[in-house]
């Protein structure tokens, strides 16, 4: 981590607003799902086609697999959304939000070829929303500011003090 | 060019700590934001689905509770007619199963949904099978060790028996369970109740009037507790169709459409080979072929019919006995119809081009005058496009499986203005009950999975998922220990008879039949 990493105003303002908005849109999609009394992500996974359609179909066929999918799933989204809006460990959000997300878009990924039952909102080519958001995380881990902005502040002064 | 140079701050400067805590702080109010516009979605989706909910008088619409003493009293002790796959499942609805399907229900994580089972303090001391191979298999099931719902062998022994009049005989059994192939039922249900047994037998009940109207007149003059293997009634959405018809919430049902949608050998009941394309076994030595045959003409030994017996009318009436039963249950249940006026049935071997007598194509419409209503099945074995099982009514339309959606129909009267307001969408359900979309079932086969899509595997009472078989003969247990009705009794497993030998009589005649309700003759 380049710790003297300096930003402008604009950057770092944008770079926070990225932040926020990623965390908003991931932490509503972890708390939409607890908040359906029966939600699964077993849906989403038996449409899964592409290179993890053998990971997906093994974890839905298994009951206690699949329930600790929901469960891992909804948990860490909610983790991560809070986690990048806070600014609390923001890194590590940002890392696990981009693998997280990228997953999600290996799952349903807009191959050539592929059709999926479910119709997407958009028109997309290999590059989906979905990616996008997953390269976006990238770019949050790669240039943090929850030590700026965030919670992380705090840690951060609290090692150096105890140090 | 930037006016300020922000930097992770690690060179702490205490006069800038009160701006470090604020933007280190920026997040909660954005958080705070999140929860307020979060309680604001939720209100108001609540609001909303609650408004309609609450107008059409469904706001009371309750799941059932499960039927809870069924266990009290005196062991109850079963015997098995028949060992095949559906007596499997069924030994399994009551609390038993073979130590490897125990091992493959721990693999595929459904055995605590089975251990949670009650225990229906029943044992089963007596197989009767004429395949060796069934009985056996049927022993080492009675023997189970571990029964569900912690249940404890009961150290009684369990006898094979060579004929079904000599398990009838053996005053060592309360009950009986018949599911043997369709041709049998009749006369083993008939023989069992003057035998002094109560019984619990698969559909379809009889091939012909006589036989029908013997089982009938039988189960009505014995004291015996009878259920027709038709589980669906058990499934805790069809309580809450239940509710819905009687809330009037579709308007008038005119037709009623019912099908079958299956495309696989196994699905036309070609089943006399094993996974692995071998021949199952079977023959003259280890199968009593003219007990098998029982009443039926002598044929010399085939495995062919033994495995696939359905594709023949001299041992059932194919689809209309093995699955429109069901169909019929179903709608029976929920309209008490009754036996339709006239049946008119078309189709034809178009597929399956083998030596079967049953059609893989069926067309049958039965018309209710009375009642203003036309029941349909439309069935292939060629095609497995989902087509579900819907009421039509003249305000809407029931769509009713594994779950149940009603959409409100366009020209409806009811939710006119509803739907020119916006309130109601014509073109998405208005209702959906979906019980078990959180949970998914270890539904493997094609079959299964059929079953499954038509509600007739498991169910979710109280959060917990439940085999609706088991439901089933509870229910009947429950009966014969406390009094009672159960669902699909004699009365019901007539009405279903008469309609389904109306229309194999229309198919195989070739012509309109009718219901003679002075001479209680199908004409």
């Amino acid at each position: 981590m380049n710790i003297n990493k300096t930003y402008s105003t604009v950057q770092l303002v944008s770079l926070v607003a990225l932040r926020m908005i990623v965390g908003w849109h991931i932490l509503y999609e972890g708390v939409s799902k607890m908040l359906l009394p029966n939600w699964t992500s077993a849906n989403f996974l038996n449409e899964s086609q592409w290179i993890l359609s053998g990971v997906a179909h093994w974890i839905v066929s298994n009951s206690a697999v699949l329930n600790a999918v929901d469960f891992l799933n909804i948990w860490g989204l909610i983790a991560i959304g809070l986690g990048l809006i806070l600014g609390l460990f923001t890194r590590t959000a940002s890392i696990a939000g981009a693998l997280l997300v990228f997953l999600y878009y290996l799952n349903n990924a807009p191959i050539i070829g592929i059709e999926y039952s479910v119709p997407t909102e958009g028109s997309y080519l290999i590059v989906s929303k979905t990616l996008i958001e997953a390269v976006a995380l990238f770019v949050l881990y790669l240039f943090p500011t929850g030590k700026i902005i965030g919670l992380d502040a705090f840690i951060s002064r609290y090692f150096n003090k105890t140090k | 060019m930037t006016k300020e140079i922000n930097k992770q701050p690690q060179e702490k400067q205490p006069s800038q700590s009160r701006r470090t805590v604020l933007k280190a702080l920026a997040g909660i109010p954005v958080l705070g934001y999140f929860g307020y516009e979060l309680m604001h979605k939720i209100s108001v989706d609540k609001n909303k689905s609650a408004g309609l909910i609450k107008e059409l008088g469904l706001d009371d619409l309750q799941a059932p509770k499960e039927i809870t003493n069924a266990a009290d009293g005196k062991l109850l002790r079963i015997g098995m007619i028949g060992f095949g796959n559906r007596a499997t499942a069924l030994a399994r609805a009551l609390g038993f199963a073979s130590s490897s399907k125990i091992e493959s229900m721990q693999e595929n994580g459904t055995i605590k949904e089975w251990q949670q089972q009650d225990n229906l303090n029943v044992a089963i001391v007596g197989i009767c099978d004429v395949f060796d191979l069934h009985a056996k298999k049927g022993l080492e099931v009675a023997a189970c060790k571990t029964p569900a719902g912690n249940g404890k062998p009961s150290e009684l022994p369990v006898k094979r028996y060579r004929t079904y009049k000599e398990m009838l005989q053996d005053d060592s059994i309360d009950a009986v369970i018949v599911a043997t192939p369709d041709h049998h039922h009749a006369r083993i249900t008939t023989d069992a109740v003057k035998a002094g047994k109560h019984v619990y037998c698969e559909k379809s009940i009889a091939l012909t009037e006589d036989e029908l109207n013997e089982v009938y007149t039988a189960v009505k003059n014995s004291d015996r507790v009878f259920q027709l293997g038709h589980q669906i009634t058990q499934n805790a959405i069809f309580q809450q169709a239940k509710q819905i018809i009687k809330k009037d919430i579709l308007g008038k049902i005119t037709l009623v459409e019912t099908t079958t949608n299956r495309n696989t050998a196994s699905g036309a009941w070609i089943r006399n080979l094993d996974a692995n394309g071998k021949p199952k076994p079977g023959d003259l030595n280890s199968i009593d072929w003219d007990q098998w045959l029982g009443n039926r003409p002598k044929v010399p030994f085939s495995l062919d019919r033994y495995y696939n017996w359905t594709k023949f009318f001299d041992y059932d009436t194919g689809m209309l006995g093995q699955l429109f039963s069901h169909e019929y249950d179903a709608v029976n249940q929920l309209l008490r119809m009754g036996i339709p006026k006239s049946a008119m049935a078309s189709g034809g071997i178009y597929y399956w081009k083998d030596n079967r007598d049953i059609p893989d194509t069926l067309n049958v419409s039965w018309e209710y005058p009375e009642r203003n209503m036309t029941l349909i099945y439309s069935a292939s074995l060629a095609n497995s496009r989902q087509r579900g099982r819907v009421f039509m009514g003249h305000d809407a339309s029931m769509e009713l499986g594994g779950s149940l959606t009603i959409t409100a129909d366009n020209n409806s009267t009811k939710y006119k203005d509803k739907i020119k307001d916006g309130t109601i969408d014509t073109s998405s359900p208005m209702i959906v009950v979906n019980p078990g979309s959180g949970d998914i079932d270890a539904v493997t086969s094609a079959t299964e999975k059929y079953y499954a899509s038509r509600g007739l595997t498991s169910t979710v009472i109280n959060g917990k998922r439940v085999d609706v078989t088991h439901l089933h003969v509870k229910e009947w247990i429950n009966c014969i220990r406390h009094g009672g009705t159960t669902s699909a009794n004699i009365e019901r497993a007539f009405e279903e008879g008469v309609t389904i030998l109306m229309a194999q009589k229309s198919y195989v005649e070739k012509r309109r039949t009718e219901w003679d309700p002075v001479l209680r003759k199908i004409v």
